[in-house]
């Protein structure tokens, strides 16, 4: 991975000049709001399900060494076999190896962010093994040659129109409809028939118990139970943050993660995978692989309060509740996790030097901290990395890769002027007086000013009219 | 009451004295503001005390990851609110600056304990109004249709949602009208703005479209960072809708 900076601004930009893109981003995640709004309407069964999700997920992290290594030792005594990648490009070459020891050509993939990150679609194809994506969304975003703009909603850049012409000029059978059924189902009968003929099933995991050595799969489409039940070989992808204890802390988790997600009480399918084919079964795959990959993950558990980034159990409910990210849409981060999760995750992941700037991507507002189900302290640690960035340190890769003499000479006289009540009215009483002659073309106001009158000095501070009321100080 | 439903902070006795925080936005650019909530206080029988040490709560440099240059200025404060009383702040994000965030700037410095104890007497204006004071305003100005903006600290951060709302229905002549996404920040962000000031022109030209569409002839907030970005949004864009602090607006309707 190069260490170039992302441009995040630049990417923005060009994603809110496109009105039809912006619509799209507004509707969708309005929509969405609104329906999770209505799972949570209880407010004492939120606060109680959301301490409960956020306690499972904390004891998971606070002994996360140990649930892995148990994790390990339950699916491997349940026949599932466990690979540990440190990077993605570990994670590729051990699907690989499996891949072609069994000689695969194709394979079909469920919904699965750690693939995302993985890049795994292009390190396959590279090796001449067709991956096809089975989950709607995905597979509407592989046609278009694209990335996924959220996680769990792929293809919510688009709407219907979009997708239909689309599908009628990459599917050959196709006829050009608007019908959301019928568009649904041609992408079905593409599906089903790979489905038939695939080598291997890849899907991602929502969780992982440690306890029972079980992998659990939510989905809506029945794609994931096919792909990891159909091919005779089901390969698993997960992060290292994904394990739980206990089979018990599953239905909390679950709960809260599909009313957060797509503002279901339950998905249509809850998959728990325990094992492979046994002896005398009909149906299941032959093999199935788990790997794990960490890929800055442990870096980000060596921090305590950067380790509660690895709370998250993905349902992108931050990004529908994000001001900016519901403005600029998932494509402008330029990152498989996108939106206010994405902005601490991707920085952790890949460094500030290249993600130092997503921090910024964020007013502060909160909103997406008012709805983490799992209680993460987003905006603690937007601002924690913000300080990482221009601050040499060993907590982050590539702290103070963004530090700025100007900037920092800038804060250093604010402080000084600000910290001395003498310093601070002589500024301010100038300011009152000449601050209105500044010219809008100046840096900064410039910026504001584009969309805005000029900010007024008052005549006189706040300070000079206390005094003049005789308001007493003491 | 606070987002999740939970009673935001114990009740207090009414005091005989308070301080007020006037921030430095108020005292750059709305100092009328700052007067009106000084004024409001009074009316009510308090003794309001602005110490003139006073400048900023630091978040502008804490925001931007300047951590110890916003220590230097939040440390600065601590020697001029030294009786007991509350610390009234009229925008929700320096209260929650000070209230939430000074614990954190401070911690494992030798005056944390100060920093904690001069955080916990920080009250948002409207709360302070509304909880301890219990006011009851009575309205002398005509008819008008407003709309309220709510300041996302405020909110989130103070636990501030309903009281700003429960004082301007207090007004016989106001009609309050909500917006659509009452909840959704505005752009400002502090250095957001100038940051991203294409994101930042985005939200704040939805926000725009939610004010007219309620017909408010003045869209009333708690918060100058937001005020100064939607009114001059308004103003830029030529729409005929004032942008005015609470505290300004409750000054005017009620002659203090």
């Amino acid at each position: 991975m190069g260490e170039t900076s992302i441009n995040f601004a630049k990417a923005s930009s060009a994603a809110l000049q496109d009105q039809q893109l912006r619509g799209n981003f507004r509707r969708a995640m309005d929509g969405l709001m609104s329906k999770r709004a209505v799972q949570f309407a209880d407010t004492a069964e939120w606060n109680g399900v959301r301490t409960l999700g956020a306690s499972v997920r904390l004891r998971a992290l606070s002994k996360l060494p140990e649930l892995l290594e148990k994790l390990e030792a339950n699916c491997t005594k349940n026949g599932i076999q466990v690979h540990w990648a440190s990077t993605t490009d570990e994670a590729n070459a051990i699907v690989l190896s499996i891949m072609q020891r069994v000689n695969a050509k194709l394979v079909v993939k469920g919904k699965s962010m750690v693939s995302e990150e993985m890049h795994l679609n292009a390190f396959l194809e590279k090796h001449g093994i067709e991956s096809l994506e089975s989950d709607l969304g995905e597979y509407i975003v592989q046609l278009d040659e694209a990335m996924p703009s959220h996680i769990i909603m792929p293809a919510i850049h688009m709407n219907t129109k979009q997708i239909a012409h689309l599908f009628k000029q990459k599917i050959k059978e196709a006829e050009y409809t608007e019908d959301v059924a019928q568009l649904t189902d041609l992408a079905r009968r593409v599906l089903r028939k790979k489905f038939a003929t695939a080598d291997v099933g890849i899907s991602g995991v929502n969780m992982a118990v440690a306890e029972t050595g079980t992998l659990c799969l939510v989905e809506n489409e029945g794609n994931g139970r096919m792909s990891t039940t159909v091919p005779p070989v089901h390969i698993a992808v997960m992060g290292l943050e994904k394990v739980v204890e206990k089979l018990e802390d599953v239905p909390p988790v679950i709960s809260l993660l599909t009313r957060s997600a797509t503002a279901q009480p339950i998905t249509t399918y809850v998959n728990m995978i325990s094992s492979p084919r046994k002896e005398g079964e009909k149906d299941g795959p032959n093999e199935i692989h788990l790997v794990i990959l960490d890929n800055g993950r442990s870096g980000i558990y060596a921090d305590e309060e950067l380790r509660n980034t690895l709370r998250c159990i993905r349902c992108g409910a931050c990004m529908n509740h994000c001001p900016v990210y519901t403005k600029v849409g998932g494509h402008a981060y330029q990152a498989p996790y996108p939106g206010p999760i994405g902005s601490i995750l991707m920085p952790q992941v890949e460094g500030l030097e290249k993600r130092g700037e997503l921090p910024h991507a964020c007013t502060m507002c909160n909103a997406c901290v008012e709805i983490c189900p799992v209680k993460i302290p987003i905006v603690e640690i937007m601002g924690r990395l913000r300080s990482e960035a221009v601050h040499p340190g060993d907590a982050v890769r590539g702290a103070g890769s963004h530090a700025s003499k100007a900037e920092a000479m800038v804060w250093k006289g604010w402080s000084m002027t600000y910290a001395s009540p003498l310093a601070y009215q002589f500024a301010t009483a100038l300011l009152a007086k000449l601050g209105n002659a500044a010219p809008a073309s100046l840096p900064l106001l410039k910026e504001w000013t584009n969309v805005r009158a000029k900010p007024r000095f008052a005549n006189r501070t706040l300070h000079a009219l206390a005094r003049e009321k005789g308001i007493p100080d003491v | 009451m606070s987002h999740d439903g939970t009673t935001s902070r114990p009740d207090i006795e009414r005091p005989e004295s308070v301080y007020f925080f006037g921030t430095c936005l108020v005292d750059l650019f709305y100092p009328e503001a700052g007067m009106a909530g000084m004024e409001l206080l009074k009316a009510q029988g308090v003794r309001v005390v602005f110490p003139q040490g006073q400048s900023c709560c630091g978040q502008p440099a804490y925001n931007s990851g300047y951590r110890e240059e916003a220590l230097k200025v939040a440390r600065a404060q601590l020697d001029y609110f030294p009786g007991d009383w509350p610390i009234v702040v009229p925008s929700g994000s320096c209260a929650g600056m000070m209230s939430k965030h000074w614990p954190d700037l401070f911690k494992g410095e030798p005056d944390e304990a100060r920093a904690r104890q001069v955080a916990s007497r920080v009250w948002e204006l409207t709360q302070f109004l509304v909880q301890v004071l219990k006011v009851k305003f009575e309205d002398q100005g005509p008819p008008v249709k407003i709309t309220w903006h709510a300041s996302c600290h405020a909110q989130r951060e103070m636990g501030v949602t309903d009281e700003p709302k429960a004082l301007l229905r207090q007004l016989a002549n106001v009609e309050l009208v909500e917006l659509q996404r009452e909840k959704e920040c505005c752009g400002f962000g502090g250095t957001f703005a100038v940051r991203h000031p294409e994101i930042s022109a985005a939200m704040v030209g939805d926000k725009v479209a939610d004010i007219e569409n309620t017909g408010a002839k003045a869209v009333v907030s708690g918060d100058c960072g937001c005020l100064m970005n939607i009114s001059g949004a308004l103003e830029g864009g030529k729409k005929p809708v004032r942008g005015v602090h609470i505290a300004q607006f409750l000054k005017e309707r009620t002659h203090g």
